[in-house]
């Protein structure tokens, strides 16, 4: 289990509060689908991904990255518990949708570089520090059911 | 994945907006190197400071900006133009090469704070190609 300090918590805890989802979730997952088109692959259904304005103009794109960073928000509020809080998405991820763990850790850095545009110097190396800890431990949780 | 004619196009673009704050881009990428990546500290035991900001993290800071902006001059042949430096990384520095991945990581992640509207995701992609790009050439003499 990943041990935090106060520190730690608050600072996960504020950088979090200075995020819209409605408005960060479809950035980010646009980001996701245009610097690592691969990724591509598990959106079939989404329509027209060809082209970097058709991606950015999808509305399921943008409707995904509100589900991911919602999902997201149970990390925030279960810090001391993250593992057993993604057990189940981890498994449909595996099992059913079969997402390449590997998504996960792209889909990681996609969410530090979306938050460093909105939240710039106030993201200092220490923040930072904090917050891909934070993910890190997200993308072990997510990548627990795998086996 | 190399880089397409559009990628070098949005690269030098890019990086000739950017170029102005050359200085503060390199500090703060080593800084948050240094900082998110405790283990990278191995390599600079023999600074006396290692803090964000101090005298050797802003001048190492400006050195590895200054290739970077020398590669960006030169990306037709970054495997050609970074020989010399791959050679000093390879057989003197012996870095790791697995830190040139982080060390990128942490330089796309100043952009983003310090160019939020220009950091588009089409630059932030031609970027993170040309930076991928750069440390297969500066691998070049590993082995």
């Amino acid at each position: 289990m990943v041990k935090w300090t106060e520190l730690e918590r608050s600072t996960v805890k504020a950088i979090w509060e200075k995020i819209d989802i409605d408005e960060v979730g479809p950035q980010i997952w646009a980001r996701v689908l245009i610097v690592y088109p691969w990724t591509e692959r598990y959106f079939g259904s989404f329509g027209d991904l060809f082209t970097i304005t058709a991606i950015l103009k999808n509305d399921k794109v943008a409707a995904h990255g509100k589900v991911v960073l919602k999902a997201l928000d149970k990390a925030v509020n279960n810090m001391d518990n993250m593992k057993r809080t993604y057990a189940d998405l981890s498994q449909l991820h595996f099992q059913k949708l079969e997402v390449d763990p590997d998504s996960f850790r792209l889909l990681a850095d996609c969410i530090t570089i979306t938050i460093a545009c909105k939240l710039k110097s106030a993201l200092s190396p220490q923040s930072q520090a904090i917050w891909q800890k934070f993910l890190y431990a997200v993308v072990d949780a997510m990548s627990s059911q795998y086996r | 994945m190399s880089l397409s004619a559009k990628d070098k196009e949005t690269v030098k673009a890019f990086w000739a907006k950017v170029s102005g704050r050359a200085g503060d881009i390199g500090s703060d990428a080593v800084a948050r190197m240094l900082t998110v990546y405790p283990q990278t500290k191995t390599y600079f035991s023999h600074w006396k400071d290692l803090s964000p900001g101090s005298a050797p993290v802003r001048k190492h800071g400006g050195i590895v900006v200054a290739s970077i902006t020398d590669a960006v001059n030169k990306i037709d042949d970054l495997a050609g133009s970074l020989l010399t430096l791959s050679e000093l990384h390879a057989f003197t520095l012996r870095v790791d090469p697995a830190n040139f991945k982080i060390l990128a990581q942490n330089i796309l992640v100043v952009l983003a704070t310090m160019f939020p509207v220009d950091f588009t995701p089409e630059v932030h992609m031609a970027l993170d190609k040309f930076l991928a790009a750069l440390a297969r050439a500066l691998s070049e003499k590993y082995r």
